[in-house]
Formats: C-alpha cells, structure tokens, sequence
C-alpha cells in the first residue's frame, strides 16, 4: 500500500469503518472491512471479499452510466480495503431537513435521474439510502457504498432498489417522505421512459404489500 | 367508570396472536403479578388457525382463573383489561378480544387494544431497563429491526418475504423433526446446529436494511431432498448463515441511529446462537445488551398487560365499537405517546 498518515476513523458503520487520510498528497477514504467475529470465518470472509471486488466494478461502471461517484485508488483484496477520493459536501440525508421547499423537489429529482441512470445500465445500488449520497459544492449528487449492489436488469431488482428508496425517506424524512418520493419518481420516469418508470413503480407497490402486516393487501 | 390511584390499580392483559393463550397482570407501576400461558401445539403440520382459537376458547377460563390466583387479585381490583388487537391470526384474535371485551363489559371498565409487536418492545424495556434501544424482533410470525424516533417505532429494517422463525420451523418439518410443548422446532433446530461443523454455501440475501429468506429456505429443501448432508450441518448452515443476516441488519440499524441499547425479542431469541451474535455487534458499538428472561420473549400476556398500563395512562382507551381486531397492524402506525 501506499504512503499514509495518520488516518482519522471518520464512520463506523456496520460493514465496514471509514477513514480519512493522507495519501501521496490526497485526500481519500479508506473503506475498511474488517472481520465480523460473530459469523463463521469462511462465511465472512467470502462477504468481505465479494464486496470489496464488486464495490469498486459498480462505483466504475457507474460512472460511466453518468452517476459521480469517487474514484478509486487503490483496491487492497487480501486486507479487503478500497482507497477512493474523499468527496468534499454534505449528505443528503442532512440537507433535506434544511432546505426550501423547492430546492428540496429538486434535489429529489435529480436523485431520480440518477438512480434511472443506473437501472438503465443494469446496476442496482443496493443500499439506496440519502446518507449514501453526497452533493458536493459544484452542485454534483455523489453516490456512495455499492457493498449490497448488483448487476441485474431484472424488472424485482428495481423495484426493490426503489422500494429501499422510498423507505429510506419515510424512516429519515418521514414529515416530506411523500413528496420527495414524488420527486423521485418523477425523475427516475424522465430517464427511462413511462412504460419502464410505470412498472418499476407497480412492483414497487407489490413489494410492499408483499411485506408483512400492509394493510391494502387485503384490498386486492 | 373506576377511577382509582396509581398505586393500587391493575391491568389484566390477554394475548392470543397466535398459538399461544396467555393472561398477565400488571400493577401501574410495572410490577408483573401473574403471567399464565397456555401453548396449542399442531399434531402435524404448522398452526391452523381455526384449531388454535378453538384451544384458545378452551382454555380461556382456567387461565384466567389461573392468572387471578396466582396474582392474588380479585376481579373487581382490576382497573383496566387490554388485549393484543393485532397483527395475528385472525381466528386467534378475535378469541381473544372477545374474552377481553367480556371481561372489561362485565367488569365496567376501559378497554385497551394493544399492538403486539410493540408490546414485546415495551415488556423488553421494563424488564432489562432499557432506555431507548435498536430491537431485533424475530419470531414464527414476525422479522423486524425498529427502533424509536419522533413519536413513533420505525421500522428500520425487516423480512421482504418469510419471518426468520417460519424459516426454521417449515424447515424442521421437511427435515421430518418433531416438536413437544415446551420444546419448540427452533429449539430442535439449534440442539441439531451444536453438532454440526460443516459450513455449506447457502444464498445470503441482505437488501440495503432488509433480508429475503425464501431463496434460503427453498435452497435447504432441495439439499434436505438430494439427502448428500449430514442434517447436523444443515441445521447449523441454516442458522449460521440466516443469524448471520438478521445480525448484519441490526449492525446497520445501531450504526445507523447511533443507538446504545440493543433489545432482542421474539419466540427465536431464546437461540443461543443468536444471542451470541447479537452481544458481539452490541459490544462492537459500545452498546449494552439487554438479555430479556425467556419468559417474557415469548407470546406473553403480561407484555400486554404493561402495555395496556402505559397506554391508558397515556389516554389511550379503545370503545368497544372500535375494538375490531387488526390482522395486518403494522408497529410504526401507532403514536406512541407515552416515550419522549
């Protein structure tokens, strides 16, 4: 590996703990994996490995499907880190609460496009969550932590994807979680098309009334 | 209407979500007098829902009976009756919320529908202390990661298909295993899973916060089929690898809210096993553990009694005319009032 100073743990998450350092004069993040002690070794370090070979494949192809995304350094498999640029900005996740009305509508449009920008290219994200998000001051909507992603153009996958979205919004934003969803939508249907949005959004509501104790289940 | 002080008053609680009938009593201050259950266990197959609720009206009476000895309370001493209103089998529940607005007519006093999964939350907390803490809740009916925020449970994470204790259960009976009173399919399981060593590959499937256990369960039966694997090693492969899912998520679910308590819940948290994985992400994350006795992990009334204490005292009372029972009553659509 290369030359590092002093990393600074910055997040500790579940799968993995974050660090900001030094290197060769820029500044990274080091993406950790660490050993989970309490599942099987084999079976962890299978899921360590996997992951840390596809996280840096779909932040690429990514990419290239039009998504920022940081760029990867520096791949370490047998110690199961990426080293990738630190994006400068703040987390969605933080800024919905703050800001106006319509800058929110906006914001939730343009993660839209980009989650349509993925599924058009066959990625699914995996972990569609606003803290996996980062708008940087040039006004970029940065994704984050493809650990759960996946290659797949299948019609369950999206909507799955979307479904983690729109969850995502009513556990963190539950006061506006509608309309951002709305907004998202809205998005995602201008990247690919109503006949696709239409029945990414069906299986959507599928998926959730597949799930336990849905109350207009019983509707059908 | 009674209306008496804190200190002398009592809630009766009836829980009858599924295969289990049981009567709790709580004093308002959260002291639990009696908590008596009574356990319909299926000949063969899972729980039909029509012969639980018959065994539920069969032992209605004697538990009831049994809860007012063993709590040394008269009937007129009680002050209010709840009683689990839902998520659940439907058959099931109405037994239960039948005995329940007998009982609160007869008695003339209030009557409080509770959910169930938040009763287990509530119970949970009372009896280990727990302030505000990350709930795994798995059990044959339910697979849910919650946790508290403005008002309300969300739900962080959960099962996109099966509950994590169905999984084990219709996987015993392909496996042709038998369970006893008292010994249930998971418990069977995990005995099996103690001898086992072998690690054999089976589908991880963890969603961003939520898990899938179908593609598990059908991957086990096609092994169970091809009969090559010792059943030691399945059982242990079963366990390893779908723990090894509910824990991954919880991990997310304390990472993510930065919580520092971590409650595990539900008939499945009696497995060892899993307790074990559970204390180890809690340690990681400088959170406490909080072991919950098993008695009040499983179906239990006295969860509902306590709950039903928290939310009268609250001002939640349920009129009879809206006393229906929920089947599909998910916990994040209940204000909880009671919690700051």
């Amino acid at each position: 590996m290369g030359r590092m100073n002093r990393p600074l743990l910055i997040k500790k998450g579940a799968e993995a703990s974050l660090y900001l350092a030094d290197w060769h004069g820029r500044k990274v993040v080091m993406k950790c994996r660490l050993p989970k002690k309490y599942r099987p070794s084999s079976l962890d370090e299978h899921i360590r490995t996997y992951r840390t070979i596809h996280e840096p494949q779909l932040m690429h192809e990514a990419k290239r499907a039009g998504v920022p995304t940081p760029t990867i350094f520096l791949v370490d498999v047998k110690n199961t880190i990426i080293v990738m640029e630190f994006i400068e900005g703040k987390q969605v996740k933080r800024l919905l609460a703050e800001v106006s009305a319509s800058r929110r509508q906006l914001l939730c449009l343009k993660i839209g496009e980009l989650i349509g920008k993925l599924h058009r290219c066959g990625i699914i994200h995996g972990d569609l969550t606003t803290s996996n998000m980062i708008l940087s001051p040039d006004g970029k909507v940065f994704f984050v932590d493809f650990g759960l992603g996946e290659k797949t153009r299948e019609l369950e996958a999206r909507g799955v994807d979307l479904h983690l979205m729109k969850r995502a919004l009513q556990s963190a934003h539950f006061r506006f979680a509608g309309e951002c969803f709305d907004a998202v939508s809205k998005g995602y249907f201008r990247v690919l098309g109503c006949e696709v949005g239409k029945s990414v959004l069906d299986k959507v509501r599928e998926i959730e009334k597949r799930g336990r104790y849905v109350s207009e289940r019983r509707e059908e | 209407m009674k209306d008496k002080k804190a200190s002398d008053s009592y809630c009766l609680g009836i829980e009858s979500t599924a295969d289990d009938f049981s009567v709790g009593v709580s004093t308002f201050k959260g002291r639990i007098l009696a908590n008596i259950r009574s356990q319909y266990v299926p000949v063969e197959g899972g729980i039909h829902p029509r012969e639980a609720a018959r065994h539920h009206a069969e032992v209605a009476s004697n538990v009831l009976e049994e809860a007012f000895s063993k709590s040394k309370i008269k009937p007129k001493n009680v002050s209010v009756v709840s009683f689990s209103q839902g998520p659940g089998l439907g058959p099931c529940l109405r037994t239960g919320a039948t005995v329940a607005r007998a009982l609160a007519s007869y008695l003339n006093v209030p009557l409080v529908g509770v959910n169930h999964c938040i009763a287990h939350v509530e119970i949970g907390k009372l009896k280990t202390g727990a302030k505000d803490p990350v709930t795994l809740y798995v059990s044959g009916g339910n697979t849910i990661v919650s946790a508290f925020d403005s008002g309300r449970y969300r739900v962080f994470g959960e099962t996109l298909d099966i509950a994590l204790g169905n999984c084990l259960d219709v996987f015993a009976r392909e496996a042709g295993l038998h369970q006893t009173e008292g010994k249930p399919f998971g418990a069977v399981v995990e005995d099996l899973a103690a001898k086992g060593k072998n690690l054999i590959p089976l589908p991880y499937s963890v969603k961003g916060m939520d898990i899938s256990l179908s593609g598990l369960l059908t991957a086990l039966t096609n092994l169970l089929k091809r009969r090559e694997y010792k059943l030691e090693d399945l059982c242990y492969s079963l366990q390893e690898t779908a723990f090894s899912m509910v824990t991954e998520v919880t991990e997310r679910a304390l990472a993510h809210t930065e919580k520092k308590e971590v409650l595990l819940t539900g008939g499945v948290a009696a497995n060892k096993r899993l307790q074990l994985m559970i204390k180890a992400i809690a340690e990681e994350h400088d959170a406490r553990f909080c072991a919950i006795p098993s008695e009040f992990v499983v179906d239990n009334g006295a969860m509902v009694a306590w709950t039903g204490v928290l939310a009268y005292t609250h001002g939640v009372v349920t009129p009879i005319d809206k006393s229906f029972v929920k089947l599909r009553w998910r916990l994040e659509e209940v204000e909880i009032p009671w919690v700051e």
